[in-house]
């Protein structure tokens, strides 16, 4: 897998050979081409769609573009990404409103894909644009399936329709559009089961709900780590439905997702929502150049500036380095960054989403345990004011009291002390513009 | 039916697709040329086996074919199928059992890859042969989780375990095996919730899973199973290593084969982790739980090869 970490590091190898030749020819080309078709397909795009893609790219590469370039590896990635991004959708797509409510959003998919989880997720985004949505359990095969809706409907408190396992899903869909009607809720948000594209049946099922309450959105919910199936699957549904839209999901895991791009190939139908964790907030706008960039394993350095951009206080932020400039940081700061840094979420999501990083094992070490980081919270909370301004004041007996009151042991706060030391050291050793003296080894993670 | 017919059947449209390919390949090949063994490739690529994987079956085919002097197409068919039953192991994989009971069944994998319902499945069979059955209920995360294996239970006459919502995993766990002591139990089925294999804190509450069986009974987990949906690509890969690290996996149970899709990276799995395949999943049906046959497999995969004789 290691061997298509990086299509650009390979592909800049590649035409360093070329060097010096003056100019490539059209087997210099097609060597590059075995590499993107190998990232492409390594990544899950359908093999059909990798053969028509690297047709058209190569027509480019020969191109005057390449040939004239200093850096013609990098040249062949940015068309590459270039081709990429335009394949699957230039813009954002946004779901169709009706022009007389309520809206109808049907879901629709293979088992285990996450219909369920995406309908909650859906029904929330609409809450909080403020709409009032209605979920619809239409899922009677499933065991618990209604169930499931009715938990996450609890959570959200958004109303959830259901006639138990007893109706057909067609009556219930039916149901539930004429009591949004009367009750004024809208969208109403239709989760069907599960099923097989070559069931017959149950298509003609899915068919038959379209043809009663006329959805203006039916949304495929696709797994992102779907592999060269997805194509058959996303065409069947297609030809059968007439989908408006595509939401991938499980995109929060390390798949590179190259089944969209298959996908949108196939059916020409825009990805609307990626789903981005279990989390009901997890649904995500599309952006297909992010998801270009993904699939050639070069990390997603816009959504990771845009992460840190929502997260973080942009005023504490600099309060805290004007603090780190007069070497006043203190306990209380160092809890305060822990806090941001928190709020971006899981520390190896934010590692995957920088250019190599989910590669590289040196970062492993990085990972944190949320727990330590709990147990690192709770000690300088449990410690006074004073303290936390003033470390050296913290004597064997005043320790021994935090961690009685944080529930730790001596050792833990110890070993706190001696890291917000080190990370004290370390900031004022770059403060002073010692870049010198920057130690060897990894920076003195405080958790 | 046979369990060989019944896996042909499941695999029906998978088959057809690709078999009409390899069949048409090797009718309309006069020669083994490098055309040919490109196209075998693509084939390969398309039931997602992976690239590298691909590449080098094609690879040893190209070198047998060399080193047998074979010029007919028609060989390669059978050469093709030797080859991939080798892969994945020439025997049927057994289940690893417990001396004494009970037997701990660790059931591990990715969100939807069909857990619950593999767990349903595996104990109704388990139950028919005459076993008493006990489940855990250890996905305590997602929603109505619980109520979908109390459903699974009463359909395959299991006893079940099951704690709150939210509670620890691990706490079921444990309860599920002193239960199963007291009631003599012959096997328990853990069922986890799906996490995606790069979460390390999800992963480590796994981990943490796997020691409290370990420690109330010395020798278990005796089979850990991976749910592998066969519609998934080469993420696959990816998933086999990390929860192999986290749990030490020590089957695959490889679901929705009734679809079109081809589980071909269970090759890619073999090869490079030696993690064999034990069960395959063919529907929703209570019976639709098979044992992994590798020859079958491989039989099914591209029997109907011109002049291959169907078993």
């Amino acid at each position: 897998m290691a061997v298509f970490a990086s299509l650009a590091d390979k592909l800049q190898e590649t035409f360093k050979k070329l060097r010096g030749k003056g100019k490539l020819t059209e087997a210099d080309v097609t060597a590059a081409m075995r590499e993107i078709r190998l990232a492409l397909l390594e990544a899950d795009v359908n093999f059909k769609v990798v053969k028509d893609f690297i047709n058209r790219v190569k027509e480019r590469a020969v191109g005057q573009e390449v040939m004239q370039s200093l850096t013609p590896g990098q040249q062949v990635v940015k068309i590459v990404h270039e081709e990429l991004t335009a394949l699957m959708g230039g813009g954002e797509s946004k779901i169709n409103w009706a022009s007389q409510p309520p809206t109808v959003i049907m879901l629709a998919g293979l088992q285990g894909a996450g219909k369920t989880t995406t309908a909650a997720k859906l029904a929330r985004l609409a809450q909080n644009q403020g709409r009032r949505p209605l979920l619809v359990a239409a899922d009677v095969y499933r065991p618990a399936a209604i169930k499931q809706l009715q938990v996450l409907s609890e959570q959200l408190k958004i109303p959830v329709f259901s006639m138990g396992e007893g109706s057909s899903p067609v009556d219930i869909a039916r149901a539930a559009v004429e009591h949004a009607r009367t009750h004024g809720s809208n969208p109403v948000i239709l989760d069907t089961a599960g099923r097989l594209h070559i069931n017959e049946t149950m298509m003609a099922e899915l068919a038959a709900i379209k043809e009663a309450v006329r959805p203006q959105e039916i949304l495929l919910v696709v797994d992102a780590m779907t592999g060269q199936d997805a194509v058959q699957v996303a065409s069947t549904f297609h030809q059968q439905l007439g989908l408006t839209g595509v939401i991938l999901t499980k995109l929060d895991g390390d798949t590179r997702g190259g089944a969209a791009l298959s996908i949108r190939a196939v059916t020409g139908c825009p990805i609307k929502f990626i789903g981005m964790g279990e989390k009901t907030e997890a649904l995500e706008t599309f952006h297909p150049d992010r998801l270009a960039s993904r699939i050639l394993g070069m990390g997603d350095v816009l959504s990771l500036i845009e992460k840190a951009q929502a997260n973080l206080d942009v005023e504490r932020a600099k309060e805290l380095q004007k603090k780190i400039r007069q070497q006043e940081f203190t306990l209380e700061d160092f809890l305060e960054q822990m806090k941001q840094m928190k709020k971006m979420g899981p520390l190896e999501e934010i590692l995957n989403m920088l250019p190599g990083a989910g590669k590289m094992k040196q970062l492993k070490d990085l990972q944190i345990d949320p727990k330590e980081m709990i147990r690192t919270e709770a000690i300088i909370q449990s410690m006074t004011p004073a303290e936390r301004r003033n470390p050296a004041i913290i004597n064997g007996s005043r320790k021994r009291r935090i961690a009685a009151g944080s529930g730790t042991r001596v050792q833990d706060v110890n070993r706190l002390l001696r890291q917000f030391e080190d990370a004290r050291k370390l900031i004022h050793m770059f403060s002073e513009g010692g870049g010198k003296k920057r130690p060897k080894g990894r920076i003195p993670f405080p958790f | 039916m046979s369990l060989f017919s019944k896996l042909k059947e499941g695999l029906n449209k998978t088959r057809e697709n690709l078999t009409r390919r390899v069949g048409a390949l090797l009718a309309g090949s006069s020669r083994l040329d490098d055309d040919f063994f490109d196209e075998l490739e693509e084939i390969l690529l398309t039931a997602d086996v992976g690239a590298q994987t691909s590449m080098e079956l094609v690879e040893r085919l190209r070198r047998e074919v060399k080193d047998r002097k074979i010029t007919d197409p028609v060989a390669v068919g059978s050469l093709l199928r030797e080859e991939v039953a080798r892969m994945l192991g020439e025997e049927v994989p057994r289940l690893g059992w417990a001396p004494s009971p009970p037997t701990v069944i660790l059931v591990v994998g990715v969100n939807g890859a069909g857990k619950t319902t593999t767990i349903g499945k595996l104990a109704y069979r388990l139950g028919r042969e005459g076993n008493k059955v006990l489940l855990a209920a250890a996905d305590t995360f997602r929603a109505a989780a619980g109520e979908q294996l109390a459903i699974w239970a009463e359909r395959a006459g299991a006893g079940l375990i099951r704690h709150q919502a939210g509670a620890d995993p691990a706490a079921v766990v444990y309860d599920a095996i002193q239960s199963a002591r007291n009631r003599r139990a012959d096997v328990v089925l853990v069922d986890t919730a799906g996490r995606l294999q790069t979460k390390t804190n999800l992963m480590e509450e796994l981990k943490k899973v796997r020691r409290v069986i370990e420690r109330e009974l010395p020798g278990a987990p005796h089979e850990v199973l991976l749910v592998l949906d066969a519609t998934t690509g080469q993420n696959a890969l990816s998933q086999a290593k990390l929860f192999h690290e986290a749990t030490g996996v020590t089957g695959i149970a490889l679901t929705k084969l009734d679809g079109t899709a081809k589980g071909g990276v269970v090759l890619a799995i073999a090869a490079e982790m030696g993690i064999p395949v034990k069960l395959v999943g063919l529907g929703e049906g209570l019976d639709d739980l098979k044992e992994f046959q590798p020859r079958d497999f491989a039989a099914a995969l591209f029997s109907g090869l011109a002049g291959e004789k169907e078993e």
